[in-house]
């Protein structure tokens, strides 16, 4: 099984590209397991058409020790395994610990046995590491590969370069490496060009460009991933292409986070270039 | 006598027990423990500076307790009839349960909380979700069950760290009973340096909540508020009875054996006696500011001392009726203690003694000491501040550290309705001139002999290599250390909880303490540390080839 993590600015587009990455995968006929690290549970939306999951959290504080795996999992688009982790409401709290508590929970149930025969576990987590609890699928092995999720803006590059630092950090101790830059467009000046000299200058590589593309908006308005909605559009075509490169990928390395200087030097260069 | 083979400290002076100290830590560690123990000089305006009141360095075993254990379990804990609930895991809250020893006795009303220990008992969903809810609902028990007149709440370590809003919580419950005053404490664990932080935040909530609430006058004449005396082992009910004796009204004792009725009438009162400087000057000066009492150091430790305070609280209220009754009390207490003291010296005089315990206390003890003809050779504070060391006159040039600015200071001005003088400038410039000092703390160095060492914040390895170097007749200080000292076969009082004795206040516990230290520092029992065989091989060889 390969344990693979999503990171990326808020508002990236994470779980949105999740989601349809997971669906691209179904096509290929691969056995999924989608863990929302989100407090806000909205990380499956799209798998289970909008129907509301009861979080692990939930689950724990009103039946107490007494939880069964199929209380917190539900089965989703093409029999893709859906959980939430859930967590406080805004402001209180610590949603970090909840995350912690969810990944172990699952974990002591057995959600990640072999007998689940399960060829993948995504871990789609809230926006940048802002403490440990939301660095828990980086550690002790629980997401071995992560993507980053990142566009041509500089916040979305220097929030990549963050999770990078991150993955470093516990990279050096476990088996946590970076699997590749994935660009959801912004349609940015040169986007394409300055991520995959981004990517370089990380040590790894854009494993996809995803461009901009209303039918992306439509098919969540339905509820939908792009593939359920209508696999026919362009936009289907290219998750199932990114679908693919992730499946195939087997460049895993500890990436080279870069000093802020350097960064805006990249910016600099190809965000003042005349577009091409 | 065994003692009698022990070696003592002939061969050594205090800089090369210093330096023998410092000789095993790593340079920087040793730069800055040598800041913290000072040989002393014994000169108010020659006394080298001493560092004190800052972070102990990690991997140091430090004798300290943290903030929370300061606030609730010193300051709040010997309350008998407010609620105390701590917000937090059990541990919290179990650990500092009845372990001070502070004694109370339930009075006409019957109100003791003392021997409950409350807690919300956080678990980790509410670490998660935040414990806010389950607060209100634990205040809402508490109220239901026992209905008291107050309910203090104290924020442990994880309430600090997920935010939650305890005082609005507090605010809320307190306005829906009505007839409970609720509030609370930010005293987190991991606040300040030691527990001297917790003591702070203590002050600043009792002023802020309890003290002014009511004022109404009570009956009574020379009325004082005994601030910094926590009845440990009954030290306070000696306290009372002395006082009671005199004529002295103590409108109320922060908090020994304390109601929430003493903490809310304490502005009506002329003069607060300040016992334990380090924990209780706060509220002592924000009082003086805001309401116009004075205050003056006193210490009830010691038979010369006590009479000598008491001299001290008559001298103040300057009426000869006061001043004869107590020349009277001490003339039929003294008697007892001379007494005891002319059978106990001989056996006492000479011996000497380490102690390392409080912001105050090694300073209060050491006048027992003296009145056992005991040597003081080296003494220091857990949690005391460099105004502890060598008097309030360093108060101007210590510098506020970014640990200290962590602990809320109170902006405190004079009430405009209840602010009153008590004494007229007239009077206060007689009294000046009489010698009469208010606000005036001298600090420990001034008592110590010269050359003796004073060591801040001392920890566990330097214990043990001071032991050994300067072989003291008995070691004083806290439970922590009182097993690891006996083992190495010097008898050990602790200074904290007393052990299981005490009273040692006033002059009915000096005579306690005198037989207390009589029967450790002469107990045969540390002549047995080594198995007969070990001194007095029965069998004897040699090899044969020698």
């Amino acid at each position: 099984m390969r344990k693979v993590a999503i990171y990326g600015k808020g508002g990236i587009g994470k779980s949105t590209t999740t989601q349809n990455l997971v669906a691209g995968l179904v096509e290929l006929g691969r056995k999924i397991m989608v863990v929302g690290c989100d407090p806000k549970a909205d990380s499956t939306r799209l798998l289970l058409g909008g129907l509301a999951q009861k979080s692990v959290l939930d689950t724990l504080r009103e039946e107490g020790e007494d939880v069964e795996l199929d209380d917190i999992r539900k089965r989703g688009y093409g029999n893709t395994w859906c959980v939430e982790s859930g967590g406080p409401e805004p402001g209180v709290g610590c949603a970090g610990r909840g995350i912690i508590t969810s990944i172990n929970m699952l974990e002591s149930l057995g959600a990640y046995e072999e007998s689940e025969g399960l060829d993948y576990a995504f871990y789609d987590v809230l926006g940048d590491v802002v403490c440990g609890g939301f660095a828990m699928p980086i550690r002790d092995g629980k997401a071995e590969e992560i993507y980053i999720v990142v566009s041509g803006e500089m916040m979305a590059m220097y929030a990549a370069n963050n999770i990078s630092k991150g993955i470093v950090k516990f990279a050096a101790s476990g088996s946590v490496r970076l699997g590749g830059l994935i660009c959801n467009s912004r349609a940015v000046d040169n986007e394409a060009e300055m991520i995959e000299k981004f990517a370089a200058k990380l040590g790894t590589k854009m494993i996809y460009f995803v461009p901009r593309n209303n039918d992306v908006q439509r098919a969540e308005i339905n509820r939908k991933t792009v593939l359920e909605w209508n696999p026919e559009v362009p936009q289907a075509d290219v998750y199932r292409g990114l679908a693919k490169a992730i499946d195939g990928n087997k460049d895993l390395v500890i990436p080279t986070p870069m000093e802020i200087e350097v960064l805006e030097e990249l910016l600099m260069e190809y965000g003042l270039m005349e577009a091409v | 006598m065994a003692t009698a083979t022990k070696k003592k400290m002939v061969q050594w002076d205090a800089t090369d027990i210093k330096a023998e100290l410092l000789s095993k830590y790593p340079p920087k560690v040793a730069r800055k423990r040598a800041k913290q123990i000072m040989i002393n000089e014994a000169l108010q305006n020659d006394t080298p500076a001493l560092t004190a009141n800052v972070r102990t360095i990690p991997g140091i075993m430090t004798m300290r307790g943290c903030t929370y254990a300061g606030c609730k379990g010193v300051i709040m804990g010997p309350t008998r009839d407010i609620v105390n609930l701590v917000h937090g895991p059990i541990g919290c809250s179990f650990y500092a349960w009845l372990t001070r020893r502070n004694q109370t006795d339930a009075g006409p009303d019957g109100e003791n909380y003392m021997n409950y220990c409350f807690s919300t008992d956080m678990q980790e969903q509410d670490i998660i979700f935040g414990g806010e809810k389950k607060l209100a609902q634990a205040i809402q028990e508490a109220y239901d069950l026992f209905h008291p007149k107050s309910i203090a709440v104290f924020a442990t370590c994880p309430v600090g760290l997920i935010g939650d809003d305890i005082h609005t919580v507090t605010k809320n419950m307190k306005e829906k009973f009505g007839d409970c005053n609720v509030f609370a404490f930010s005293c987190e664990g991991y606040k300040g340096v030691s527990q001297s932080a917790g003591h702070h935040i203590a002050n600043n909530q009792v002023f802020r909540h309890l003290v002014g609430q009511n004022d109404e006058v009570k009956p009574g004449k020379y009325k004082i508020n005994l601030l910094g005396e926590y009845n440990i082992g009954g030290d306070g009910f000696e306290i009372d009875r002395i006082l009671k004796k005199c004529g002295i009204t103590c409108i109320s004792t922060f908090s020994g054996n304390s109601t929430y009725d003493q903490f809310v009438s304490s502005h009506t009162a002329d003069l607060n006696a300040v016992m334990c400087h380090r924990s209780i000057n706060y509220v002592a000066d924000m009082m003086e500011t805001k309401y116009g009492i004075p205050w003056v150091k006193v210490n009830f430790i010691g038979a010369k001392a006590t009479a000598k305070s008491l001299r001290k609280i008559a001298g103040y209220f300057g009426e000869q009726e006061l001043i004869d009754k107590v020349e009277q009390v001490i003339a039929e207490e003294m008697p007892a203690v001379e007494a005891a003291l002319l059978n106990i010296l001989p056996r006492t005089e000479e011996k000497t003694v380490m102690m390392f315990v409080g912001g105050s206390r090694a300073h209060h003890y050491k006048e027992l000491f003296d009145e056992l003809g005991m040597k003081t050779i080296s003494a220091g504070y857990e949690f005391g501040h460099q105004d502890d060391y060598e008097g309030r006159q360093v108060l101007p040039n210590i510098k506020l550290d970014a640990d200290s600015r962590n602990i809320e200071e109170l902006e405190v001005e004079a009430d405009e309705g209840r602010y009153r003088p008590r004494k007229s400038d007239q009077e206060l410039q007689a009294l000046d001139q009489a010698g009469y000092k208010f606000k005036q703390y001298d600090g420990l160095a001034m008592d110590m002999d010269k050359g003796t060492l004073i060591i801040d914040d001392l920890n566990q390895y330097e214990a043990e290599k001071l032991v050994e170097i300067m072989k003291p007749d008995l070691f004083c200080a806290g439970v922590k250390e009182k097993y690891s000292i006996q083992k190495l076969g010097v008898p050990m009082k602790q200074l904290h909880s007393y052990d299981s004795g005490g009273p040692y206040a006033g002059f009915v516990g000096a005579v306690n303490f005198y037989e207390e230290i009589d029967r450790l520092v002469n107990s045969k029992v540390w002549s047995h540390m080594k198995a007969p065989w070990q001194k007095n091989p029965q069998l004897s060889g040699s090899f044969n080839w020698e």
